[in-house]
């Protein structure tokens, strides 16, 4: 593919503009009012007005409230998308390099439970993993779960959940970076007596690390801040920080901790996506 | 080598099953995603005893004949399909300009235009959600929250998607094509409404087809900035809460099946038009 030639003049800012504007007082106004919100005296409500004391203790005090539903965010956050990597990995290699004439049927049949609502799929988990159900059943039968033991109202199944629900965002990128790889450069590897295991982590896991990565990493954001699984399979032991902040929004009308917990997701999570893509050494991924 | 002579070895179903074992746990992993899938089509005949407990009962035609007999369920899949479209409408065509812009115009501030696009797609929904609404309240309109403020949040997250999309397909289009059209006196309009706008197309479409299922479905943002308007998932969301209608899956049937038909719909044509060409 040859370079293209990018046109000089002023159409290209023309063409910026209106969506540029949208994502700045969308996006980016938000933001700024968003860590504005975060520092309004607590003392006011959203009928009276809030005022500006740049009351930093709001951070200090939404910790204090509410550190453990934001370490179990990042916990449950972690082990779907490790998870979604697991199952996530097998189904792209199969697709890219097993399916022969039936990748693109492979592919659609990935995206297409996908396009049925969000919280209709979730609702059907819940049908699943229901006490009485199938799957509970057949676990208390072969002694993984006791007699009394359940899914439902557990940490097992927000992750199960989280898992099912953002598998399509690490399957897309690791397919995208896995069918792009060369399999004579296995072979050869193979030809040189390497085991499929050996071939495997030299050439096929490091050649595929671009869409590890960007599918961790869609696989994870989206997870965290996800309360959609925790209401409707966990039990409020499992209650993650987006209800919290929802919460605190809606229910309570407690605008400043609300949003001091927001921006401290925010931070947490931008500081661990710059951190890891360091560590996989892929910043030009960004 | 003993390990590759010992691999070879073994009875012929061995064999077979170690070559397609990757395949067949893909297959497995494809069966898993479509699980809950038949758990809804089958719950949408489903005859309930009580509106409390959730299980298959016995079977009747009577959701898929009365879809809209749950009270509210049909209005908010109404100002969902409304708001889906609009949000399409309007983030495809910001989107697509950006796009062209990104591939085929020099500006200053290109790494910072980079940034900005990438970003929203980086935040979770729920910090985005609360940061507008924080805007919508700081500016004196949060009593207003409803259509509009769920339309601008909608265009906002697509938009980036949009950009993203469009731009892979016009960085892989092959310029020799309209380098030809220029070299047959086609004029620049010309060129650009036969050969580029006609290359980009599946493109454009496949972002909007991406848009109109990202605002379908998007529940966090548009639960913070909904005010009274309530769209579908907030009505499953409402429900899920004090007993679930069936007809929830007759709509999650009907959803699923359209969009079989616009993947298998694309794949084919996509198919004709190579056959075509060849």
């Amino acid at each position: 593919m040859s370079e293209t030639v990018r046109k000089r003049g002023s159409t290209g800012y023309f063409l910026l503009i209106p969506g540029v504007l949208w994502l700045a007082l969308f996006f980016v106004v938000p933001l700024y009012s968003l860590v504005a919100t975060s520092l309004f005296d607590p003392s006011g409500s959203d009928l009276n007005g809030y005022e500006m004391t740049y009351h930093w203790a709001n951070y200090w005090d939404a910790l204090q409230s509410y550190w453990q539903p934001l370490v179990r965010s990042l916990a449950y956050g972690a082990l779907a998308t490790l998870f979604c990597l697991l199952l996530g990995y097998v189904l792209a290699y199969a697709i890219a390099f097993k399916a022969g004439r039936w990748k693109n049927l492979m592919l659609v049949l990935v995206i297409a439970p996908f396009f049925t609502s969000f919280l209709v799929r979730t609702l059907s988990w819940k049908l699943l993993l229901a006490d009485d159900g199938f799957i509970v059943n057949t676990l208390q039968f072969v002694h993984i779960l006791g007699s009394d033991g359940r899914l439902l109202a557990t940490p097992v199944a927000v992750i199960a959940g989280l898992t099912y629900n953002f598998l399509p965002f690490m399957v897309l990128p690791l397919y995208a970076s896995i069918d792009k790889i060369d399999g004579r450069l296995i072979e050869a590897s193979s030809d040189l007596y390497a085991n499929p295991f050996v071939g495997f982590f030299k050439v096929t896991w490091p050649l595929s690390l671009p869409g590890v990565v960007s599918g961790t990493l869609l696989t994870f954001i989206p997870a965290v801040g996800d309360y959609i699984n925790a209401q409707l399979l966990g039990s409020p032991n499992q209650r993650m920080i987006g209800s919290v902040i929802q919460s605190l929004f809606t229910d309570a009308n407690d605008y400043p901790a609300a949003a001091a917990l927001s921006v401290i997701l925010m931070v947490l999570i931008v500081g661990m996506v710059l951190f890891y893509v360091r560590r996989a050494g892929t910043e030009d991924l960004l | 080598m003993s390990a590759t002579a010992s691999y070879k070895q073994g009875s012929a179903a061995g064999r077979w099953f170690r070559e397609h074992l990757v395949l067949i746990l893909g297959i497995a992993v494809l069966i898993y995603t479509f699980v809950p899938i038949f758990v809804v089509v089958l719950m949408s005949f489903n005859d309930p005893s009580s509106r409390l407990i959730y299980r298959f009962d016995g079977f009747t035609l009577h959701n898929w004949l009365n879809p809209c007999e749950p009270e509210g369920m049909c209005g908010s899949l109404w100002t969902s399909i409304r708001i889906g479209f609009l949000a399409t409408l309007g983030s495809t065509i910001l989107g697509t300009l950006m796009a062209f812009a990104l591939v085929r115009h020099q500006f200053a501030g290109r790494s910072a235009m980079n940034l900005l696009i990438f970003l929203p797609m980086a935040s979770p929904e729920i910090v985005m959600g609360s940061s507008l609404l924080a805007l919508f309240v700081a500016a004196g309109v949060g009593g207003q929250l409803g259509f509009w403020t769920i339309l601008i949040a909608h265009i906002m997250f697509c938009l980036s998607f949009v950009v993203v999309t469009v731009r892979a397909r016009l960085a892989g289009l092959d310029d020799n094509l309209e380098q030809a059209a220029m070299d047959l006196y086609a004029t620049p309009r010309q060129t650009f409404w036969r050969i580029t706008f006609p290359l980009v197309f599946p493109g454009i479409l496949g972002a909007a087809l991406l848009s109109f299922s990202l605002s379908f479905d998007d529940f966090i943002v548009t639960n913070l900035n909904a005010g009274n308007t309530t769209t579908f998932p907030m009505y499953v969301w409402g429900v899920s809460q004090r007993g679930v209608p069936m007809q929830v899956n007759v709509v999650g049937t009907v959803m699923f099946l359209i969009s079989v038909v616009i993947v298998v719909g694309g794949e084919v044509t996509s198919r004709r038009r190579a056959a075509k060409l060849t």
